[in-house]
Parts: C-alpha cells; structure tokens; sequence
C-alpha cells in the first residue's frame, strides 16, 4: 500500500520557490488501477519521483508498505527500485544492450541465475509480442515496440507496483491502445498500476480511480473518475 | 553468486567495448600516447644513466710514482688505498707493464722504438689507477693522496688535470638526475589528467544510461563494475601497444646510440628487459585507467 502523508515538494533556486507538491494526501491500496491527470507541471512527475527515491520530500511522508521511501538508504534503494517497476515516455532503455539484454538487465540487478534469465526473459518478451525481436537494439524498434520492452523489463521482477509516466506520450494511436491493454492486463494480473497521463481519451476509456492535480494539489480524488480539468 | 556477479562484471565490460568501438579506439589512442611518454621517459632516463655511468668509469686518478720508487712502498699504499670506503678499485701498474703499454701503443712508430732501445734503460715509473665508487669521492681521494708521507715517492698526480672534467660529470649528472625526475612527475601529472579527462567524456555520454541502471535497480558495484573493466582494457591495450612502438624505436635508434656510447647495446637492453617494461607500462595504463573510471562514474551513481 502507498500512503503520501502532506506530501509538499519545493524546488529552490537562487532567490524564488517553485513549489511543484503541495501538501498531497491520499492511498493508494494493493491491485488498483490509478491515474495521476493534470496539466503540464501539475505535480505527476513529482509523485513519481517521489515514489522512486529520485527526490526527497521537502515536507511530509511518503510511505510504501511499511518504509518511509526518504528514509531508505542509498544501499536500500536499489531493492526499493526492484520492487517497483517504472516506464517512462522516453522509454529509457539502454542503447548498447539489445531487447533482451535491457529485460535480462532487471533481473541481473536482482541477482538472478543464468538459468532464470534464461527462462523468464523470453516468456516476458512473449507477453509484450515480441519474442521476434529480442536481439534487436533499441535503435532498430519504433517506439511502441520500445515501449512494450520498457513494460517488460519493468514487469520481469514481479514488482507490487508499476509506475506509468506517460508512457503513450511519443506514441501513435494504435500503439497507444495495445499499451493501455497491456497495462491493464498487467493489472488483471494483480499489480497495481500506478498511471501519470494527460491523455483525455485514455482516462475516461478506464473509468477508473482519478486523482486529479493542478499546481501541485490534488483538486480531486474519485472512485470511477472522469478527465475534469479547466 | 559472487562468481556469477564477477562473470556478468566482465562480460558487459567487453561488451561495452565492443560495441562502444569508436569511443573505446579513441580512448585506448590517448592511453597509448600517454604511456609512450612514460615509458619513453623511463628509458631515456635509464640510458642516460648508463651512459653517465660509462663515462664516469672513464674517469679515474692516476698516481705516477718516480722511477726509483720503491714497489713495496707502492703496495703497500695500493692496500691502504683499497681499505677506503669511497674506493672501488686500484689497479698497479708496474714499470716493466708501464714500458710494454707504452710500447704497445706505439708499435708503428719506429722513431720511438729506436729511442727506447738507445735509451736502454726504463725511462718509466710505476704507477696506480684509482677508481671511485661516485664522482663525488675523488675530492677526498685526492686529499688522502695529497699526505706528506707519499710525497717521497710520488712523482705527479693527474687528479688536478682531470679535476676539471670531474666537476663538469658532477654537475651534468646531478642536472640529468633532477630533470628527469621533475619531468618525471611532469609527464605522470599530466598523463593522469588527460586520461582522467578522456575517460570522464566517454563516461559522460553514458550518463543517462547510468541514471537508467539506477533506476533499474543496479547497486553501485554493478554499475561501476563494467566500467572499471573498461578502464583495465584500456590500460592493457594502451600498455602493450606503447611497449611495442618503443620497441620498434629502439631497434631502430640502437645503432646510433652506439655512436654515443660504444658499450650501450639499446636493443639487446630492451629485449633482455621488455617483459619487465611491458609490466610497468600495463601496471601503470590500468591503474590510470582505473581510477579515472572510478572517480568519473562516482559523479553519476548519485541519483
């Protein structure tokens, strides 16, 4: 489960405040399926980043499971990371590894064997639809196929949570949908899918819980939500 | 579990070789260059100082006795002489020898030859050959000579004669030893900075993998691991490359060192010395090697 406790989140710079989280309360409990809506800087990367450890709270808590995520550890962190898996709208893969090699990638950090490496990577490469492109690099597949490898490399721990930042932010609207299914697939299958989106098509299509942001506070937290923004 | 870790370490630092082919090529060309410079150094240094050494072996004190002087008196002051510590040796050379060098090297001038067999008596003194263990001895050689005691038998000393050349070796000797040195430090703060600086740019174009690799999971061992690899291949390759161009320099400037210094064989000093040089230059690659790529990627794993 995920609690963010008064979560605030100011970014200083020389003389003025930037306050990009502020005062953020809410849960988010095992198996669901959450979008994170809102504008351009209106505080869904923040959370995000929040629940990565890439940033610290400037106030407040942020909880996952029993750990306060900014009080881990930089050893602890990269368990934290393995526990979650997270997509991004650049893809973020690694150019000189092929498809394969960014999935098995994942589960070398986690110490897996040979063996299982063997194993696991080509079922998750299935499960993506491409099992035919494993050996190629990140450079030789279009986004969507980029994307697909990204949600299987972030898939291939059995993470409790996947974070979603636009991940159809670079893609066409064919590609758009195969992901959105696959997310929800993912989520059928017992993860809890967090999804940071300002795709207004996608939020209704879901009819799902919407928690929506705009400058930095949550304006709006419902069950079976709608795309709500002036 | 460790042998697995160290296995997969490995393999992504040759792969990350490999396929980064153009950055790795132009970083091992800087590695290489960089330890031509220090490995020339290292030679250059050697050789001067072999050469110094010869022509330091060169240098020696000749004491001429008189003709009548008497030769246990001579060995007995060869024995003294021996006893000193800043002595490396003394070689006695009798009238009788001193006549027959003398005749030796002028076998073809019939002029003297006649003249020593008018003469028919030997005309030469005995005389000793003193050679210090460094330049700096022959000062306190020359004082010890320059006792009363001997003076009875002792016709002339050549220290004064030489003495000249001996300060200038000194000093030469003491110019190449500091300059080499400072070029030493030189050369080795300049070849860290530039290879410091070439492996901070290759890791800099992999930031965001690094950032990626974080994000992933990847402790901080599995994300440096591959790199220091990186910087051992480098080290190795740059080592061996230099130590075989500084090879190929030597064979081919060996003749004309001999032309300097006729007992300096270079090549045949190289050869029965490349393994030894082929270590420093690798040692000393991969350490560069590997501890710019520790410092560089350190900058990144911080997210």
């Amino acid at each position: 489960m995920i609690n963010f406790q008064n979560v605030s989140k100011i970014y200083q710079s020389n003389s003025h405040e930037t306050i990009a989280l502020d005062d953020a309360t809410f849960r988010i409990l095992p198996k669901e399926f959450v979008s994170l809506v809102g504008k351009s800087g209106a505080g869904k990367s923040t959370i995000i980043k929040l629940l990565i450890a890439e940033e610290k709270p400037s106030k407040g808590k942020v909880m996952m499971g029993n750990y306060e995520v900014a009080k881990l550890r930089m050893k602890e962190l990269p368990s934290l990371r393995r526990r979650v898996g997270v997509i991004f709208q650049d893809f973020r893969l690694l150019p000189n590894k092929t498809a394969a090699e960014n999935v098995a990638f994942a589960l070398e950090v986690a110490g897996r064997t040979q063996e299982e490496i063997e194993e696991y990577v080509p079922q998750a490469m299935d499960m993506v639809g491409l099992k035919d492109k494993m050996r190629n690099f990140p450079k030789e597949l279009s986004g969507g196929e980029k994307q697909r490898v990204a949600i299987a490399r972030a898939m291939i721990n059995h993470p409790d949570v996947l974070i979603a930042d636009e991940p159809t932010g670079n893609l066409d609207p064919i590609n758009t949908w195969d992901i959105i299914k696959l997310l929800l697939k993912i989520n059928e299958l017992g993860t809890t899918i967090i999804l940071a989106t300002h795709n207004k098509d996608i939020v209704n299509f879901l009819d799902r819980r919407v928690i929506s942001l705009e400058n930095g506070r949550v304006i709006r937290d419902e069950q079976k939500g709608r795309y709500i923004l002036v | 579990m460790f042998l697995t870790k160290l296995f997969r370490t490995i393999k992504y630092g040759f792969l990350r070789f490999w396929r980064e082919g153009s950055l790795s090529t132009a970083t091992v060309a800087i590695v290489f260059l960089v330890l031509v410079g220090f490995g020339g150094l290292i030679l250059f240094n050697t050789i001067s100082n072999k050469t110094l050494g010869y022509i330091q072996d060169k240098v020696d004190i000749s004491v001429y006795f008189k003709p009548d002087a008497n030769e246990d008196e001579i060995i007995r002051m060869q024995k003294s002489l021996q006893q000193m510590t800043e002595v490396k040796s003394v070689e006695y050379v009798s009238k009788d020898r001193a006549l027959e060098i003398f005749k030796e090297r002028n076998v073809n001038d019939q002029k003297i030859s006649q003249a020593l067999e008018v003469v028919d008596t030997n005309p030469f003194g005995a005389y000793l050959n003193i050679k210090a263990r460094d330049l700096k001895d022959y000062a306190a050689i020359n004082a010890y000579l320059d006792k009363d005691a001997f003076k009875s038998e002792v016709d002339k000393i050549s220290y004064t004669e030489s003495a000249a050349v001996i300060e200038r070796l000194k000093k030469i000797k003491i110019t190449v030893e500091q300059s080499a040195f400072v070029l030493l430090i030189f050369i080795v703060a300049t070849a860290a900075l530039i290879i410091f600086n070439t492996i901070k740019l290759a890791i800099h174009s992999n930031r965001d993998e690094i950032g990626i690799m974080r994000l992933v999971g990847a402790s901080n061992y599995f994300i440096q691991g591959p790199f220091l690899v990186e910087g051992i291949l480098y080290g190795i390759l740059g080592g061996i490359m230099a130590t075989l161009v500084i090879g190929g320099g030597i064979y081919y400037l060996s003749p004309y060192m001999r032309i300097f210094v006729p007992d300096l064989d270079g090549w045949n000093y190289f050869v029965s010395n490349s393994f030894r040089f082929l270590v420093y230059e690798v040692l000393f690659g991969i350490l560069l090697g590997v501890v710019s790529s520790y410092i560089a990627v350190r900058k990144y794993l911080k997210i």
